[in-house]
């Protein structure tokens, strides 16, 4: 059982969070052992948001009944959790040790080179977000570039400009 | 006949009549893959290309089926038709234009498309008469691994290969539970439901001389077996699917090929050990994998294979799925319990072990998905008749994810005993480009280098350990004459010291340290004293880290030292890089015998140091040059070299 607290505050913590978490942290609240379930809730809001906005992790403290700081403590840990915004369109390059031998670096140079930014940054327009990640699974296609869901092949440096133009004209 | 054994039957029985299984005595088949690689690759525009073709004839004799992975990523899509009475003929790279053939000449005149047919890698000759290794003979007798044999056994590239934890991958759809029940599946688990006796599992288990594919090749049934020495009666089974080495995806591939062979043989682990409830840790990283997962389990539950009674047994257990969030250290054991708890994925000091000690303070196995998928063949064959395939100290076969320099990157699976000569050579068709092998790397951050000339290496936990490396989890990477140890060697490293934990001293400075030596070695900053210090620090971090990560760490750098000291020496003493991949360490220039004074260079150089009139030969001004190297890639006349 969840113990009483302050129902205008859990009311708040509700409403900071989309619909689809706040059921999903009622059902496993339920359940034995609901704090276990802090990771899955984190995915949750970070799908639904992109990433995970400072209110929304206080929010889900509330909702949890755990302390806020293990829940940014949790979030820190693990590299799949953002807390910035990222871009309309993620470009992961793979750096697994297959993407690697095959030339992921240059194809990482090139991206940087063209979008003006660094790993980890995003376009100042907003449109792309530039990542290494690691083996997406499809070594042997190596070097493999993910943007958005899809998932590009045997990725060259010549390749860039034109896969950067192809998102940038779908955005428009 | 048991309750348990009546309950099977019926299953059993569904499953032969089901409706919805194809009669490949009757219609015409087309197979098409359907795993995240083969989607990659365009599978799933192959099948609906083929779709079309069929709605426009209007015939209803006609299927399309979606299969699990072969392992044949670089003949991906392939597409096998099965025609009544015929053997199923395999096409590689199909695209939409070659699917109109295929489907016209093939599935309609039932002429074979002869240049579109799966290659050998080795002899590039297409199927062969059956050829069947020992291993094979021997998985031929097996009701439980006769299917893939019979379907592909006439193909050159598995002629090596022996299929026991991918025995239904490419074979059958992963989640239709009748066709895996119709190839044996679920049998071994009402056996041992029926025998109820963990003694006589863990017997099977020892007997099968099976050990954990995840890496360390820990005895199962002595494994399990611990468990059963401990008075507390709740207890966990956990299937560790984080797969965490960058460049393996032998698990993602054998849970989206094959959902059911995992459950299975977690239900037979989960009642072996005694435990009520199971958990799959599997990395966020593979939503495919996720999903089929989900949707077995599920079926599993309406079909009394999971959940209260199971079978109408007296054992009830069940599955719940918890993701990973991109942190390496979570394969670790007590990391990975932290996680599941929902706490910050940090190890901790073993013993207690999680056999003793570990989900929420209970005993706890945990195994990998490979060894999972063996389980239930172990028990289907006996452990005995298992143990024949493989060496005299490991049971049944290794499956690795062939990745790197070599012609035919994929899946493989081979018998325990198989040398590294034999899947390079035969199996992945040798070293793409005329170029020259270097190494094989097994193991990934956790493990080392096999140079070239001790490719007669066999393929087993202790054999491949003598050489100086691991089993691993599976990965396999090829390295060529292009690739410098250690530019390779750095790159494990990043990759480690980027996913310490941060707990422990050792493995957090140390790595730290390791790579800052590594850095100046390929910036042309290092010093004899370096590479001292280097193995010094390495075998430190090895001895004193607190988890298996720290503790691996370092055999990346021990095994290039090994193997490859004198290009550590050339780094530091002679300022070269004989692979041409430091940067630093070289330079580019342009030969004036061969330049024709194109310009393409000069006009593609970002810093403008590339001089010259057109139609005379060009020349690099060193002092301004930033080795960028798009001169090298620009020039068409090979006239930039690298020196
Ligand atoms: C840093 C680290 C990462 C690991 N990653 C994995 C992994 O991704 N998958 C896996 O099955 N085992 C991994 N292991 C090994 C597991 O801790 C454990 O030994 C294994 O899952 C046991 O299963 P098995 O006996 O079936 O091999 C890792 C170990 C360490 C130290
Ligand atoms: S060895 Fe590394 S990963 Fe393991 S506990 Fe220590 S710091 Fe963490
Ligand atoms: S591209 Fe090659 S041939 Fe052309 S100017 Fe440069 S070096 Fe000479
Ligand atoms: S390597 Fe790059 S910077 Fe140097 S000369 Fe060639 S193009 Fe110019
Ligand atoms: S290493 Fe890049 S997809 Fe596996
Ligand atoms: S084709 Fe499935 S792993 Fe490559």
């Amino acid at each position: 059982m969840i113990p009483a607290v302050n129902d205008k505050v859990l009311e708040n913590a509700r409403a900071a969070l989309p619909a689809s978490v706040v059921e999903f942290i009622d059902k496993v609240n339920q359940g034995e052992r609901p704090s276990s379930h802090l990771i899955a809730v984190l995915h949750k809001v970070q799908e639904e948001l992109g990433f995970l906005p400072r209110e929304s992790m206080d929010a889900v403290a509330q909702l949890m009944q755990v302390p806020t700081a293990k829940v940014t403590g949790v979030a820190s840990f693990y590299h799949h959790f953002s807390f910035v915004p990222k871009g309309k369109y993620i470009i992961s390059v793979c750096t697994g040790t297959a993407c690697y031998v095959k030339g992921a670096e240059e194809v990482i140079d090139k991206f940087k080179e063209e979008l003006g930014i660094n790993l980890g940054e995003t376009t100042a327009d907003g449109l792309f977000t530039l990542e290494d990640t690691r083996c997406l699974g499809a070594c042997a296609l190596a070097p493999v570039v993910k943007v958005g869901d899809d998932i590009h092949a045997s990725m060259t440096a010549d390749k860039v400009p034109g896969i950067i133009e192809r998102y940038m004209n779908l955005a428009d | 006949m048991s309750q348990i054994l009546n309950a099977y039957q019926s299953l059993r029985d569904a499953a032969e009549g089901s409706k919805e299984r194809v009669d490949f005595d009757q219609v015409i088949c087309i197979q098409v893959g359907s795993a995240t690689c083969e989607n990659a690759a365009g599978a799933n525009d192959v099948a609906e290309e083929f779709r079309k073709h069929i709605a426009a004839t209007k015939r209803d004799d006609i299927v399309i089926k979606r299969v699990g992975c072969t392992g044949r990523c670089s003949c991906e899509p392939i597409v096998s038709i099965r025609m009544p009475g015929k053997d199923m003929v395999t096409y590689q790279k199909v695209n939409g234009d070659s699917a109109h053939k295929i489907f016209v000449e093939h599935v309609l005149e039932g002429k074979i498309v002869d240049e579109l047919q799966m290659q050998c890698p080795t002899c590039q000759s297409v199927p062969m008469d059956n050829r069947l290794s020992d291993a094979q003979q021997h998985l031929q007798g097996q009701e439980v691994t006769d299917k893939f044999l019979s379907l592909y056994g006439n193909l050159p590239v598995y002629a090596k290969q022996a299929r026991i934890a991918l025995r239904n991958a490419g074979v059958t759809t992963p989640l239709d539970l009748n066709e895996y029940i119709r190839n044996l599946g679920f049998s071994s688990l009402a056996k041992v439901l029926e025998n109820d006796s963990p003694a006589w599992v863990i017997a099977e288990m020892n007997a099968s001389k099976l050990k954990g594919r995840g890496g360390a090749g820990f005895p199962i049934g002595k494994k399990w077996g611990f468990a059963l020495t401990n008075e507390e009666k709740i207890r966990y089974m956990v299937c560790n699917a984080d797969e965490g080495d960058p460049g393996a995806f032998m698990d993602r591939s054998m849970l989206e090929s094959d959902p059911f062979s995992v459950i299975e043989g977690m239900i037979i682990a989960g009642f072996t050990i005694g435990a009520q409830q199971g958990y799959v840790y599997i990395r966020a990283e593979y939503p495919l994998a996720i999903e089929r997962l989900e949707k077995a389990i599920a079926i599993c539950r309406e079909n009394n294979l999971l959940g209260k009674n199971i079978l109408g047994s007296e054992y009830s257990f069940d599955i719940e799925l918890r993701l990973g969030a991109g942190a390496f250290v979570c394969g670790e054991e007590t990391a990975l319990i932290h996680s599941i708890e929902g706490e910050r994925g940090q190890p901790r000091v073993k013993p207690p072990f999680p056999a003793v000690s570990g989900l929420w303070g209970k005993p706890t196995i945990i195994n990998n998905v490979e060894t999972l998928a063996n389980v239930p063949a172990v028990i289907a064959m006996g452990g005995a008749e298992f143990a024949k395939v493989g060496t005299e100290l490991s049971g049944g076969t290794k499956v690795f994810a062939l990745a790197g320099k070599i012609t035919n990157t994929g899946l493989i699976e081979v018998p325990m005993g198989t040398t590294l000569r034999e899947i390079i050579e035969e199996i992945g068709g040798g070293v793409p480009n005329g170029k020259k092998l270097k190494a094989v790397q097994t193991g990934g951050p956790a493990g080392g280098f096999i140079p070239a000339d001790a490719l007669d290496t066999v393929v087993d936990y202790n054999t491949l350990a003598a050489a100086g490396s691991i089993m691993g989890s599976g990965g396999m990477i090829v390295l060529d004459e292009d690739d410098c140890m250690v530019d390779v060697a750095k790159f494990y490293l990043t990759f480690s010291q980027d996913e310490s934990c941060g707990k422990c001293t050792p493995c957090r400075e140390g790595t730290k340290r390791m790579l800052e030596i590594l850095e100046r070695m390929t910036a042309g900053k290092g010093t004899m004293e370096d590479i001292d210090n280097l193995e010094r620090l390495a075998k430190l971090v090895q001895k004193a880290s607190l988890c298996g990560l720290g503790k691996a760490a370092p055999n990346p750098i021990l095994s290039s030292l090994k193997h490859f000291r004198e290009e550590f020496v050339a780094h530091v003493q002679d300022k070269t890089c004989a692979a041409k991949k430091c940067k630093a360490l070289l330079r580019y220039e342009i030969d004036s015998d061969k330049c024709i004074g194109c310009t393409a260079c000069a006009k593609k150089c970002p810093v403008a140091c590339i001089k010259g009139e057109r139609k005379e030969p060009h020349v690099i001004d060193q002092d301004t040059c930033i080795k960028c190297g798009q001169c090298f890639s620009v020039c068409r006349f090979g006239a930039v070299k690298k020196v």
